[in-house]
């Protein structure tokens, strides 16, 4: 369990540079240490053990339907990388604590360090593939956040977005891989996939797995070709380069190959793949290395370089290659973290990074000077540095290889090549900065016209406090003791990392500075020598190098990135033009389309049922139906004719309702009906009179071929439903209703009963829809015309005589059979939602005879309080099943003897019937009444008619 | 009988689409309520077409299918709930924006716009 610290430890961490930010920069730093450094104690509890090959690891079952568990090894490649996690992550924060000015937000910094410290501490413990993939994009995520730390810097987010853009799409890659991967061998677990080897290279898809994962690893450890985020993520602070683009992240996608090296490695597609990648990118770095101006690009250069070696020695695969691998990820880590740290003083105490301007600084720096010059012989790979061990090895290893057969020989060549460019730019590095005389005839120094600055920084450049040079001063010694005492300090650390990585192929190895004199210590001399040379040449070599300016990949993935953008866009302005009818139409089309592939795999429309036959009323009522919806459609520029046909129709619907045996429809449909009538002719007094302008024709065509498109699919759709027998549940509501709910009427039990929890849900929506109503109503300013578009005012006889006395005499009968209606609603036709309407349409009648004054001072109900006590009803008598220990909405009934009425039934379902009937009663006037009472109140009056008349006229 | 049903819910909704196209607001919530119709109708119609077969227990021999009716019965008031909130949406609109288009954009290229 003690595992399962080590990343809670560094996660808790992440918290704790916020809270201490009050107490000052200083022990914040250390505070945030702290845990770290305990994570990495317990790292160290475990190393004995790690040291004789053992692997200790623990599991907790995250999400096992998706093979997900949350596991977590410790062997010897994990703990070759936690050290350098952990021990470099921590002499980075504290050196980042002096190097971060006093302004910056470094709660913040050192937060997304921690985390980015657990993700990485996270990939490297991962036992099992899709955790190890998840830590593996949140290293993505956190670099573009370090990356792009300085956000007001366009370059830092240029950089951070490529960074990002670049690693997670060889996420995808690898997620791809990993997938695969857990569909051959059945598991994601570590030790099934590393014990799953020869049947993962047995598999056919074992190419496409390699490609993938390489992907993903190439494009995480920056290997050409896709090489080009790293150089611009120097934008990055400091420390985050030297943490993330010398030890850590960058050296993730080396972890992965040395660990997938079981599962994966010992094909000539591996082999091959890794070393021709390797190579050039180890050549390629070392190039553009020596050409960089920038102190950070010359080390950014060189990491792609370094990290190329590393790959190529993976990709010969020897035992002892395999070993030099894991040497010199353990090297590089050391001195180039060292030099990044040391390249931060320099910027911080001169105010430049550009190699040109610098110089002679080993008088004013000593200490950063001997700093520099320890790691950078490391890089150089001079005696008796560590980095000459691990060079010496790797050449060894090109020397003997055939991996290439006859060509073989050119690997020793290039090898040799990147090894003498390598100790050129280590050279310039150290030389350019420290000794080299600054000559003020110097291009650069013109072109950039800063000469002054300059003087001053040279005057003012010192040895930085000591808080910011002891780590990298600590690393560069480290550099030299592992050089001088190898198989004391690294062979036992080197060799569980390689038990690890190739469990019983482990070779005994000695490290050693002196080999005798054989090939590769000419090799080195050779290299050194060539070094030298190509440092003294190297103004002719610039000029050379300015000759062939390569295609940078930055500018192809730039142009890429605007051609995808400019595509995007494209496609979306196509789709989404801002006009909803554009939405609407495409909507259709693919409702058109998949409706008519449905139908399409129907073998016959007209099914088997057999059709009824047709009679003279049915045939008349659709004409009249069909007419009325079709002049609906053609007249919709007449505004009022549209409506009053769409009212033919209304009324037409709640005939057909009756003829097919649904009298509750038919009733709710009249009283609807009515209700929306007056609705849509009150909103036809606020909306513009003016017919709208006739379309284009193109227009129109393309609208009449959808609505008939779409009218023919509903109606064969609904021809071949109909003449289809069909399964109905019918049955069970019907014999269930008399002894289940106590009501004839099925359809109202339904209603009220089986389907209760329904009819709560709906006239909830009612209510919500009256109360939306209300507040959209709120505070509006209204366009009030006076007349008609002819300039006819309207009527001025404000409410017709014969109307109010009918209305009056009305009033009171049409309550009666509302309260009718509502009472046998369980067992005839009726109910609360019909005797609800029926009740809003007979108190709308009294508004509209009488006027809103008139009947609001004889009426004065809040009608939003009648809907919501409606709904308390509905909700409180499902709630009164509770008491009695039955589940939400529980009807209940019984037959009482009522003194004068005689036997009643009584159900529980009529109280929620009544909360049905306020709900309606509510909403519904609610809505109508509070649209009426606007036009009342503000009718304009004849003087605000004449100022609004032709302000409407112009529109 | 199917077939004269089925072709009205068809030139109902044929309809209602037509005027759910156009640019302005009334027009759509016409058609709106038009399609609500043939929608109302289709759903209806799921449970097969009876003639005197109201679902009243003992009103007859084979009732009809009760649960589409109860189904429909629902939806006819909350059709008309919706219809109410777009047309006040509408009201609203027009009274924010100055017109009536369904895009909010002052309407003489509106309708044309593609």
């Amino acid at each position: 369990m003690s595992l399962l610290w080590i990343p809670l430890l560094t996660l808790a961490g992440t918290l704790v540079p916020v809270l201490t930010e009050t107490l000052g920069r200083r022990r914040s730093t250390l505070a945030t240490m702290a845990l770290p450094l305990l994570a990495l104690l317990i790292v160290l509890t475990h190393t004995s053990a790690l040291f004789s090959g053992d692997v200790i690891s623990m599991q907790v079952g995250w999400l096992p339907q998706l093979g997900l568990d949350l596991a977590f090894r410790l062997d010897g490649l994990t703990l070759l990388f936690a050290l350098l996690i952990l021990g470099i992550g921590c002499l980075i924060l504290f050196y980042a604590g002096y190097y971060l000015s006093p302004q910056e937000k470094d709660s913040r910094f050192f937060s997304f360090m921690l985390l980015f410290m657990t993700a990485m501490i996270g990939i490297v413990m991962a036992d099992n593939l899709l955790l190890l993939w998840l830590f593996w994009e949140l290293t993505s995520l956190l670099s573009f956040l370090l990356i792009g730390f300085w956000s007001h810097r366009s370059d830092a987010r240029r950089g951070a977005r490529m960074a990002l853009t670049v690693t997670s799409a060889g996420g995808l890659a690898l997620l791809a891989g990993i997938l695969l991967i857990g569909n051959i061998v059945g598991s994601f677990a570590m030790q099934d996939v590393l014990a799953a080897g020869d049947q993962l290279r047995g598999s056919s898809y074992y190419p496409l797995i390699v490609t993938l994962v390489l992907l993903g690893a190439f494009t995480k450890s920056a290997q050409f070709p896709f090489h080009f985020w790293l150089p611009h993520a120097m934008a990055a602070p400091t420390p985050v380069s030297a943490y993330l683009h010398s030890s850590t992240m960058v050296k993730a996608g080396i972890f992965l190959l040395a660990r997938l090296h079981p599962a994966l490695g010992d094909t000539s597609l591996w082999a091959i793949s890794l070393t021709m990648v390797g190579l050039a990118t180890l050549v390629y770095g070392a190039w553009f290395a020596l050409l960089q101006r920038d102190l950070k690009g010359i080390l950014a250069f060189s990491t792609v370089s370094h990290l190329g070696l590393v790959v190529l020695l993976l990709g010969l695969g020897s035992p002892l290659a395999i070993v030099a691998a894991l040497f010199h990820i353990l090297n590089h880590a050391l001195f180039k973290a060292a030099l990044f740290m040391s390249a931060g003083v320099i910027d911080h105490e001169t105010g430049t990074r550009d190699i040109r301007r610098l110089g002679g600084l080993w008088t004013l720096m000593p200490l950063t000077g001997t700093l520099t010059l320890l790691a950078g012989a490391a890089m150089a790979g001079i005696p008796p540095f560590n980095g000459f061990l691990s060079k010496e090895m790797l050449l060894t290893e090109a020397v003997t290889t055939q991996l290439f057969g006859g060509l073989s020989v050119v690997i020793p060549l290039l090898v040799l090549i990147g090894a003498s460019l390598s100790v050129a730019y280590s050279l310039r590095l150290i030389y350019g900065v420290f000794f080299a005389p600054r000559s003020p005839k110097d291009n650069a120094l013109k072109e950039s016209a800063t000469g002054e600055n300059e003087e001053e920084t040279s005057i003012q450049a010192h040895d930085p406090p000591k808080g910011m040079y002891l780590p990298g001063m600590g690393l560069a010694v480290l550099c030299l003791l592992v050089g001088l005492f190898p198989m004391t300090l690294a062979a036992p650390l080197i060799n569980s990392a390689s038990l690890a990585v190739q469990g019983l192929h482990t070779p005994v190895f000695h490290f050693a500075l002196w080999h005798g004199l054989n090939l590769p210590l000419m090799m080195s001399l050779i290299a050194i020598g060539l070094g030298v040379l190509l440092l003294w040449r190297h103004s002719r070599l610039s000029a050379v190098a300015s000759l062939l300016t390569p295609k940078d990949a930055t500018m192809i993935f730039e142009r890429a990135t605007i051609r995808i953008v400019k595509a995007a866009l494209w496609v979306t302005l196509r789709l989404e033009n801002g006009s909803l009818q554009r939405y609407q139409a495409l909507l259709l089309l693919s409702a058109i389309g998949m409706t008519a592939l449905g139908l399409s795999r129907l073998g016959l429309l007209t099914g088997d049922a057999g059709l009824q036959p047709v009679d003279g009323l049915a045939i008349l009522g659709a004409i009249v139906m069909i007419f009325g919806a079709v002049s609906s459609a053609l007249a919709h520029r007449w505004r009022l004719v549209s409506l009053l046909m769409l009212s033919v129709v209304g009324l037409m619907v709640s005939l057909t309702f009756v003829r097919f045996s649904a009298p509750d429809l038919a009733f709710t449909q009249l009283s609807v009906e009515v209700a929306s009538m007056i609705l849509l002719i009150l909103a036809l007094f606020f909306l513009p009179q003016r017919p709208p302008r006739w379309v284009s024709p193109r227009r129109l065509m393309r609208d009449i071929i959808l609505a008939t498109a779409f009218g023919l699919i509903i109606a064969a759709l609904n021809y071949a439903v109909l003449t289809r027998e069909t399964l109905s549940i019918a049955n069970f509501f019907l014999e269930q209703s008399v002894p289940g709910g106590g009501g004839t009427n099925v359809v109202n039990v339904i209603l009220v009963d089986f389907r209760g929890f329904d009819t709560l849900g709906e006239i909830t929506v009612l209510t919500l829809a009256g109360l939306g109503t209300y507040k959209l109503l709120n505070r509006l300013r209204l366009f009030k015309p006076s007349g008609n578009l002819e300039g006819i005012r309207w009527s001025r006889h404000r409410y017709p005589l014969i109307l109010e006395v009918v209305a009056q005499l009305i009033l009171p009968l049409a309550l009666l059979v509302s309260v009718y209606i509502f009472l046998r609603g369980h067992n005839e036709p009726g109910g609360g939602f019909i005797a609800g309407l029926i009740t809003a349409v007979a108190l709308l009648l009294q508004y509209m005879a009488r006027g809103y004054e008139w009947t609001s001072n004889r009426l004065p109900i809040s009608y939003p309080v009648v809907a919501v006590i409606g709904l308390l009803i509905a909700v409180t008598t499902g709630l009164g099943s509770w008491v009695f220990g039955y589940p939400f909405l529980t009807s209940s009934f019984g037959y009482f003897d009522i003194p004068l009425i005689g036997k009643t039934e009584l159900a529980t379902a009529l109280l929620f019937d009544i909360g049905v009937y306020l709900a309606v009663v509510g909403a519904t006037l609610m809505i109508l009444v509070n649209l009426g009472s606007i036009t009342t109140i503000h009718r304009p009056t004849l003087k605000a008619s004449q100022q609004n008349a032709p302000a409407e006229g112009k529109k | 009988m199917e077939l004269l049903f089925s072709l009205v819910t068809g030139v109902l909704s044929a309809s209602g689409i037509y005027l759910l196209l156009r640019g302005r607001t009334f027009p759509v919530i016409v058609g709106l309520t038009l399609l609500s119709y043939a929608v109302n109708l289709f759903l209806f119609s799921m449970g097969g077409l009876h003639t005197n077969a109201a679902a009243v227990i003992g009103a007859s021999e084979a009732p009809a299918d009760p649960l589409p009716q109860a189904l429909v019965l629902t939806a006819i008031v909350i059709g008309f709930a919706m219809t109410a909130f777009i047309v006040i949406l509408a009201i609203r609109a027009r009274a924010e924006l100055g017109n009536d288009h369904v895009d909010g954009k002052q309407g003489d290229e509106g309708e044309q716009s593609k």
